[in-house]
């Protein structure tokens, strides 16, 4: 999926996130989800799954790393990263 | 959505039916009362592909879709509970979690053995102390110049009495590892485990890790996440493969009780006749349909790779595996005395059927896991 703007990627794991931890829970772009106890035990893998599908990327082994999936802004550089943006 | 099978899956399920009828089925019970499964059938399973279905055809397996091997599981399920752990232990827990998180030398060397069963493969994560709440884990790695020190023991290990490939799930300064450790590791030995309720010819062991020393290669995807990555993925795959297991012993159930009730007769008549025995058919139909359906959507969710496929598959195991447990008992009171003796398969069934809410994340786990979903958005769910 093409990214066209900077704020693609972030409302798009938004969407997921809010999806996923509830609509009424508020939280900041760069507020750490697993620190806030937002996040249950699947939620790693069904993130890895999401970020792969929507983003047309692998996920790989040396890309698990807590730095690039705590929260929306991270993500967001993560994706940016990977697609060589 | 569409849940209808392609001509191909069609055509699979037909060749998963036939071998399942002249190769598994006639011998059942007899592994279930030996306690194993022979070498003879392994070999079987892996000519035929059995035991590399999913891997993609370059490591030597055969590309099956993911509904295609729901349909595997769902086949050799109905036969034989104990030959379908195998596949998933094997197949599920170990070989798909090697090609989505191993690096290319362990894929290089472990897929195509996997693929054809030459070496068979076990996932070593419960211990004495420590099942579902995996954080209890207390066996150790440590590390070392050239690798891992491991030390503990695994319980409950399911075919531990013949793989020749154990993934380890320990504890260490950087948290829950998982590693590859082969059997000829000095300071690992197993010793087998007898008395379990169901799948008793799944070969069960206790895996005794006494200073195992393991090369730095065979660190399985990275140090500390060893839960989150291969120990979830893992059991993701694992409950796949259960649900659909348990949808073909249901579905055994269902076929062996029309049978009986087409030809017992009681009070005059048959029992196919007795009102309250269609009402226990109609039931019973109604629940493996709704399985089925629950299969079939999350297999489907898997080939399309959604997010939605991991609590999806939740759902399809927690309700295949309660409602095998429905039928299955179910089964054994139209049987009458004839269902609680073990020359029919219905008293195995039944048995089987139990192990199947425990295995890969307990009904309790699952609860837990698919009321949090709801709660946060019925909409991922329904």
């Amino acid at each position: 999926m093409e990214t066209p703007t900077q704020a693609g990627p972030r409302v798009i794991i938004r969407e997921f996130l809010q999806k996923r931890i509830g609509q009424d829970v508020q939280f900041a772009d760069t507020e750490d989800i697993f620190q806030l106890g937002l996040v249950n035990s699947l939620f790693a893998l069904e993130l890895v799954v999401f970020l792969e599908k929507s983003f047309d990327i692998a996920v790989e082994n040396e890309d698990l790393n807590l730095d690039n999936f705590r929260s929306v802004s991270n993500m967001e550089t993560f994706i940016l990263k990977k697609k060589g943006k | 959505m569409n849940l209808a099978l392609t001509d191909t899956q069609q055509a699979l399920r037909e060749e998963f039916r036939s071998f399942v009828q002249t190769e598994l089925l006639p011998y059942a019970n007899d592994y279930d009362k030996q306690g194993f499964i022979p070498m003879e059938l392994i070999q079987k399973l892996g000519a035929r592909g059995y035991l590399g279905a999913t891997l993609p055809e370059a490591y030597g397996g055969r590309n099956m879709d993911q509904v295609s091997y729901g349909l595997l599981n769902e086949e050799i399920g109905s036969a034989c509970s104990s030959t379908r752990s195998l596949i998933t232990v094997h197949s599920s827990l170990t070989a798909e979690t090697i090609l989505r998180w191993g690096t290319r030398e362990q894929k290089d060397k472990w897929l195509p053995l996997l693929a054809t069963g030459a070496s068979l493969a076990a996932f070593g994560l419960s211990e004495p102390d420590a099942g579902s709440d995996t954080a209890g884990i207390k066996t150790t790695y440590q590390v070392t110049a050239d690798g891992y020190t491991l030390n503990g023991v695994k319980k409950w290990i399911t075919f531990a009495q013949t793989a020749h490939l154990f993934v380890i799930v320990a504890q260490g300064e950087q948290g829950i590892t998982a590693f590859l450790v082969e059997r000829d590791t000095p300071g690992l030995t197993v010793k087998p485990l007898e008395g379990i309720l169901g799948t008793r010819a799944s070969m069960l062991g206790e895996i005794h890790l006494d200073d195992c020393h393991i090369p730095a290669e065979n660190l399985f995807g990275r140090k500390g996440w060893g839960l989150q990555q291969i120990v979830n993925t893992a059991l993701d795959n694992g409950r796949y493969s259960v649900a659909c297991g348990s949808l073909g012993i249901a579905r055994a159930c269902l076929e062996d009780s029309i049978r009986y009730a087409k030809n017992r007769r009681s009070f005059g008549q048959l029992l196919k006749d007795h009102q309250l025995i269609k009402q226990k058919i109609a039931n019973m139909v109604t629940e493996v349909k709704a399985a089925s359906l629950l299969c079939r959507n999350a297999g489907y969710l898997r080939d399309k790779k959604d997010p939605d496929s991991i609590i999806q598959t939740s759902l399809a195991k927690y309700h295949a595996s309660r409602m095998a447990n429905n039928i299955a008992a179910e089964a054994v009171q139209l049987h009458g005395a004839l269902g609680c003796h073990d020359s029919i398969s219905i008293q195995r069934y039944f048995r089987d059927a139990k192990v199947m809410e425990i295995i890969e994340g307990s009904t309790e786990i699952q609860q837990i896991l698919i009321a949090d979903h709801s709660i946060a958005g019925l909409s991922t769910i329904l």
